[in-house]
């Protein structure tokens, strides 16, 4: 490709100049292919998230925790401090980072097995203990590292490998909206729910992660960032139907907006 | 001379922590180990700045471990047996990412919710690894209170030499009991920070990453060859065992922590009757000093094993001395302590009487 003119007549040597640059990989993102299915949601809010890292000039400040679930390779691509942490204990862990270095940013990225299910207890106190750091949570309605199985925020009568008739509630469980239960708890500063279906919510789902971590810096508490996000691999769909499946059954079932904003915010 | 003082056991291992410049402690309160945090509690922050944190359970506290530890700080938790067994999956993570900790386990009878009384039935969730994989954690077994000082100190400087989790193997008794202790002075905070924490990246330089997930298993059989070449370094260098009349012994008395101690009491009264009896009391249960046994089966007639269980260091006593020596066992479950005589009574029962 490199050298050869293309059809407008100019070489890629005279396209890829500085000037004509209006987007590019963020320095908190490594050059690393990402492991994730095509289409899913996980690389976006990677980007996004590293992108609010970089814009605020946090790169040296960040610590992470990235616990079992699709994202635990996050590591592999977010050019941040990083500890790796056991099934549903990313809450516990970053407790025991920030209350070590209480000056430092420090982020929990969980799926919904590991922040609602299996690490429910570890989320909730954390949340109530009002530890100050950001927990983002990637509600896909589905586990999707061990392929497809029922999620504690799967639709009602969703299909999944564990649930192949469709989830019935009345032998399996509601889903459970986390973030609404966390917000009644006092150390909690902030809840929202976010997606990254269109680049309209993708927008406003960076802006909630840089309001958290504005938040953080000032100390206010726990803020939780839900992203609604996909599962195009284990919903059986390409891309494309993933994201209207999120528009069109996820995000009724859990609406997008602030479910908590810190005291300051309000009017 | 350090500062005397007379102490329970677990508020002396509380009062090591904070002297030996401990960041942070992170527990969860069960019997018979809950005086501990409530020390802590009173006492840490105040004095030195160290963190104290009531967890919502021993999973959350050990992950809490997991984390600090992670930022190159000195770190802590006690617990007591139903607990230790809630962290065993954080301590297997913790020895896979070779991060520095000490925790106490304060062992109450068992199985399950069992009793509060002490016992000794966690060796070999101790000594042979609890969690999952192959890891192991180095153990101390104080068998007095000025023990469970010396060891917290002992025990840092071991978790930071090898970069991973040591246990204090100690029981009820010693934790409850009142004993007069030489306490070290205050050491500064720990102010270096290890290369391999995670603390933010430095400007111009990689990410830090802690992780135990190793998926392609060529890379995870090389950490499991670094563990286990850690870990016969332990064996070479760190065991520790206290020793007593071995010079003309005819037979051995061996146990651990207080089942040693009620032994040397037992050695004692069986000395004063004519028998020569001589002791060993391993300190480090892992390493374990095998050679020791080795060297000494030969030469005695039998060894007598006492434990606060059913057996189970005596597995590792009959394995050191591979068939050199009689090796008999006495021990009392359920939180029951034996007393030093019906030691004698089942060793000249079973031992001088079956010798005949």
């Amino acid at each position: 490709m490199s050298g050869a003119p293309v059809e407008h007549g100019y070489t890629h040597e005279q396209i890829c100049i500085p000037e004509n640059l209006i987007y590019q990989r963020p320095g908190t993102l490594l050059e690393q292919e990402f492991h994730y299915c095509p289409g899913c949601g996980h690389s976006t809010a990677h980007k996004i998230f590293m992108e609010v890292v970089e814009e605020m000039g946090l790169e040296g400040e960040v610590i992470g925790v990235a616990p079992v679930g699709c994202s635990v390779f996050a590591y592999h691509y977010l050019n941040v401090d990083m500890q790796q942490a056991a099934h549903g204990r990313a809450c516990a862990v970053a407790t025991g980072i920030k209350r070590m270095l209480p000056d430092k940013i420090v982020f929990t990225y969980q799926g919904d097995g590991d922040l609602a299910a299996i690490g429910t207890a570890e989320t909730i106190h954390a949340a109530n203990r009002g530890e100050n750091f950001l927990a983002i949570f990637i509600n896909n309605g589905i586990y999707g590292m061990t392929s497809g199985q029922m999620a504690p925020t799967t639709l009602p009568g969703m299909v999944t490998t564990t649930s192949p008739f469709g989830r019935d509630t009345k032998t399996q469980g509601h889903p459970l909206k986390i973030g609404e239960l966390l917000a009644l708890l006092p150390g909690v500063a902030y809840v929202t729910r976010q997606a990254v279906d269109i680049p309209k919510n993708i927008r406003k789902a960076k802006k909630a992660l840089q309001k958290a971590l504005e938040y953080q810096k000032k100390g206010l508490g726990f803020c939780l960032v839900e992203i609604v996000s996909n599962c195009p691999s284990n919903w059986k769909m390409t891309p494309l139907e993933s994201n209207k499946f999120v528009e069109e059954k996820m995000i009724p079932f859990y609406p997008l907006g602030d479910i908590k904003v810190p005291q300051e915010e309000k009017k | 001379m350090g500062e005397i003082k007379l102490m329970k056991g677990n508020e002396a291992l509380s009062e090591a922590m904070i002297r030996a410049g401990c960041d942070a402690y992170f527990g969860y309160p069960i019997t018979p180990q809950s005086e501990v945090l409530e020390y802590l509690a009173r006492e840490a922050t105040n004095r030195t700045g160290m963190v104290i944190l009531q967890a919502e359970s021993e999973v959350a506290a050990i992950n809490m471990i997991y984390g600090a530890a992670g930022c190159g700080k000195r770190v802590m938790t006690t617990s007591s047996s139903p607990g230790i067994s809630l962290m065993q999956e954080g301590l297997s993570y913790i020895a896979s990412a070779e991060l520095p900790c000490v925790l106490a386990n304060v062992n109450r009878g068992g199985p399950g919710l069992g009793t509060i009384q002490p016992a000794q039935g966690d060796y070999n969730q101790a000594v042979k690894g609890g969690g999952h994989g192959d890891y192991q954690l180095l153990v101390l077994a104080p068998c007095s209170v000025q023990e469970m000082v010396d060891f917290v100190k002992l025990g840092f400087e071991l978790a930071e030499k090898y970069r991973g989790p040591v246990m204090i193997l100690t029981d009820g008794a010693i934790g409850q009991m009142m004993e007069k202790v030489e306490l070290f002075d205050q050491m500064p905070r720990k102010t270096d920070v290890p290369d391999w924490a995670t603390t933010g990246r430095k400007k111009g330089q990689d990410r830090t990453y802690i992780t135990s997930l190793f998926i392609e298993p060529e890379v995870m059989e090389k950490v499991n060859l670094k563990l286990q070449a850690k870990y016969k370094q332990m064996r070479e260098t760190e065991v520790r065992y206290q020793t007593l009349n071995l010079d003309d012994a005819e037979y051995i008395f061996t146990g651990y922590g207080l089942g040693a101690r009620i032994c040397m009491k037992a050695m004692e009264i069986g000395r004063e009757k004519g028998y020569k009896i001589g002791m060993i009391r391993p300190i480090t249960l892992f390493p374990f000093p095998v050679d020791l046994y080795a060297s000494i089966a030969p030469k005695v007639k039998a060894i007598l094993d006492v434990e606060l269980n059913a057996g189970q260091m005596v597995q590792d006593v009959i394995l050191s001395t591979m068939g050199k020596t009689r090796v008999e066992f006495y021990g009392r479950m359920g939180g029951i302590i034996p007393e030093p005589e019906e030691i004698l009574e089942y060793f000249e029962k079973q031992i001088i009487g079956g010798a005949k």
